[in-house]
């Protein structure tokens, strides 16, 4: 795959050289999308990581990473977008990650003459080179995009080997909770970022028996015994703390209660899988098995 | 409740307030009024927005011959246009459809969600989010987008239709009985969605939530069309309806003495409130609080005969919701709020505000 689509690049920018040599500069600028709304935390993230941020006019309420980004107009959540919102910001091209909509509001971008990329949300280190080639297509930067993509995937080969390592032969049962809205726990199934981020980190989902986000019972938790519970970092005092897990009847029969075993990592970057992904995959790993081993 | 009996023998109104004909020229002069309002509500709302597209530069280029650029072509064509027609649908249907369910059942609290509308709409639409997916594909192609929409309208019909079928008998619909059986599916279908809302999954949260926020945003051609020929013909039917429930507000065997055909005028209102409901929510999802706060406004200005304030609900119904959208697309543009939001935070307080002013004054 490196090769051949290496060799494409080359053509392709040899190809450009050729253009611009022949064209007026501006000509061949004018065919590039320079007014980009960008909607998907890891989507923006991967615009800034190539170098394209100045093409970006608007981000939508997930995009806040890097902190640059927060400063530019935000279109709203990705699922309930307003067509007339996007067009005030006159994008010529939106990149947004799969399952951004309404389709109303889509249809009518599209009737305005607006491009609009979809990037896709598969939750491996696949999907997040898939992500990368896709955005970096869509902006016509194939060079940089290469360069991103095989700088990502040796990192993330790199952090999941190390992580695979540690985890050796007895991988930890990891439960991630959502909230734990009046006591009662809602954790991840399987086919969530969260899954799939614990499974990088050499670590095994300790729910399996179903599919995305749920409340649980206490004996189910009780049940799934997990070594470690993971939880988003909401910052203060807020979410889950290491009394709070000892002193929740869901938690407290657990091992991971009894270890005191609760990891909090920022939320963007755990379930994002975006350019970071490999030290999401990192610091996860470390965080349950320790940086000594 | 007294006071709606004005208009059957020209008797003066008992709350002592004005006289009827001053009434009636009060009301003329307010449907004129309102017909106004609506029409700067509606130049408003076409010309505010978040993006740059400008009516009065479309106007000029269309007056000088010349194409409209694409931006004030897709911005005032396919988004403002479409939502303004929406708008105005919606804000007249689910006014005139509080201001008939008050009258029919006497009760000052009855909304268009009282004949069990919303819980079927809601239901339905629930289903279709969440299991959308698992219908055959042909038929999620061919329905496309439509899916929620058609699903709702069905479902808050359906639950009507259930409801009048439950609470009459030989021929004789209980409003009692409608009432509280119409609790009892409320109900019912709260449970069913919360079982749904527990299978579904993240995105299809979002978007249950999104939806029972209610938005303008999603207006197109096809939705306005559709809803525009369910929803005419309930408002057509509503002016028939206004000597019927002026007559009920003496109770139903009063006013069947006076010779208003008890039955046929509960048919009717139903059915048209069914309609005319079921079809703005399947187009712009749960948009509270306009069924009670207008025919509470327009009691309070004219008095309780329905033959101005059905007109006038209608009209003030559609300023509100066009002004609320107003505010929902500009107040944190490019985003925009969900109109439900808009219409509670306006309505609630200068509703309180009026109530505690002028209490008693009601007229129900």
């Amino acid at each position: 795959m490196t090769l051949s689509s290496s060799f494409s690049a080359g053509l392709k920018a040899a190809g450009a050289l050729a253009l611009c040599a022949l064209l007026p500069v501006q000509a061949v600028q004018a065919e590039e999308p320079s007014r980009i709304v960008s909607i998907g935390g890891a989507v923006t993230e991967i615009v800034y990581a190539l170098g394209q941020e100045d093409r970006l006019v608007a981000r939508d309420t997930t995009s806040n990473f890097p902190a640059k980004a927060a400063a530019l107009p935000n279109v709203g959540y990705a699922r309930a977008l307003s067509p007339e919102g996007v067009l005030s910001v006159d994008p010529d091209l939106i990149l947004a990650s799969e399952g951004s909509g309404p389709p109303e509001t889509l249809a009518v971008l599209k009737q305005a003459g607006v491009t609009y990329v979809e990037v896709p949300e598969i939750y491996s280190a696949a999907g997040v080179i898939a992500k990368i080639q896709t955005v970096a297509d869509a902006l016509d930067q194939s060079e940089a995009g290469q360069a991103l993509i095989t700088q990502v995937s040796d990192e993330l080969s790199a952090a999941q080997a190390l992580a695979q390592k540690t985890a050796g032969d007895s991988p930890k049962r990891v439960l991630f909770v959502l909230s734990t809205q009046a006591g009662r726990i809602t954790a991840s199934g399987t086919g969530t970022g969260a899954d799939g981020i614990i499974t990088m980190a050499g670590a095994v989902n300790a729910i399996s028996e179903f599919e995305g986000y749920k409340q649980l019972t206490d004996e189910a938790i009780a049940a799934a015994a997990p070594d470690v519970i993971l939880a988003m970092d909401r910052g203060g005092d807020h979410g889950l703390t290491k009394d709070s897990i000892q002193s929740l009847p869901a938690l407290m029969l657990t091992p991971a209660a009894q270890n005191g075993e609760l990891i909090r990592m920022d939320g963007a970057l755990l379930l994002q899988f975006g350019p970071r992904a490999a030290s999401a995959v990192k610091d996860l790993s470390q965080a349950i098995y320790g940086a000594a081993q | 409740m007294s006071a709606l009996t004005t208009d059957i023998n020209d008797a003066d109104p008992s709350d002592g307030s004005a006289p009827l004909v001053d009434r009636r020229i009060r009301a003329r002069q307010l449907t004129v009024l309102l017909l106004l309002l609506l029409l700067v509500t509606s130049i408003l709302s076409l010309t505010t927005g978040a993006s740059s597209a400008s009516l009065w530069n479309a106007l000029t280029d269309l007056a000088a011959g010349r194409d409209l650029s694409t931006m004030d072509r897709v911005v005032l064509l396919d988004i403002r246009l479409p939502r303004l027609c929406m708008g105005i649908l919606v804000g007249a249907s689910l006014a005139v459809s509080g201001a008939v369910m008050q009258g029919l059942f006497r009760n000052p609290l009855a909304d268009p969600g009282i004949v069990g509308v919303s819980a079927g709409a809601g239901l339905a639409a629930i289903c279709a989010i969440v299991l959308g997916s698992l219908l055959p594909s042909a038929i999620q192609q061919f329905l496309g987008t439509a899916l929620v929409p058609i699903a709702a309208f069905l479902g808050g019909w359906g639950s009507t239709i259930l409801l009048y079928r439950v609470s009459t008998r030989g021929g004789q619909t209980s409003v009692a009985t409608m009432l509280l059986a119409g609790i009892a599916l409320g109900a019912l279908a709260g449970a069913a969605s919360g079982v749904l809302v527990y299978y579904s999954d993240d995105s299809q949260l979002r978007d249950l939530t999104f939806w029972g926020m209610g938005s303008l945003a999603g207006a197109t051609w096809t939705k306005v069309l559709a809803a525009l020929p369910i929803i005419g013909l309930a408002l057509a039917a509503a002016p028939f309806l206004a000597r019927g429930l002026n007559g009920m507000a003496l109770g139903e065997a009063a006013a069947g003495h006076i010779g208003i055909a008890v039955q046929r005028v509960k048919n009717t209102a139903i059915l048209s409130v069914a309609g005319a409901t079921g079809a703005a929510v399947a187009v712009s999802g749960g948009i509270g609080f306009i069924g009670i706060v207008v025919p509470h406004l327009l009691r309070l200005a004219t008095g309780p005969d329905h033959h101005s304030l059905l007109p006038n609900a209608a009209l003030l119904g559609a300023s509100l919701l066009l002004g609320a959208d107003m505010i929902a697309r500009v107040v944190v543009a490019p985003a925009e709020l969900p109109i439900g939001i808009i219409t509670a935070i306006l309505g609630a307080p200068v509703f309180l505000w009026i109530l505690l002013n002028r209490r008693g004054n009601l007229g129900l």
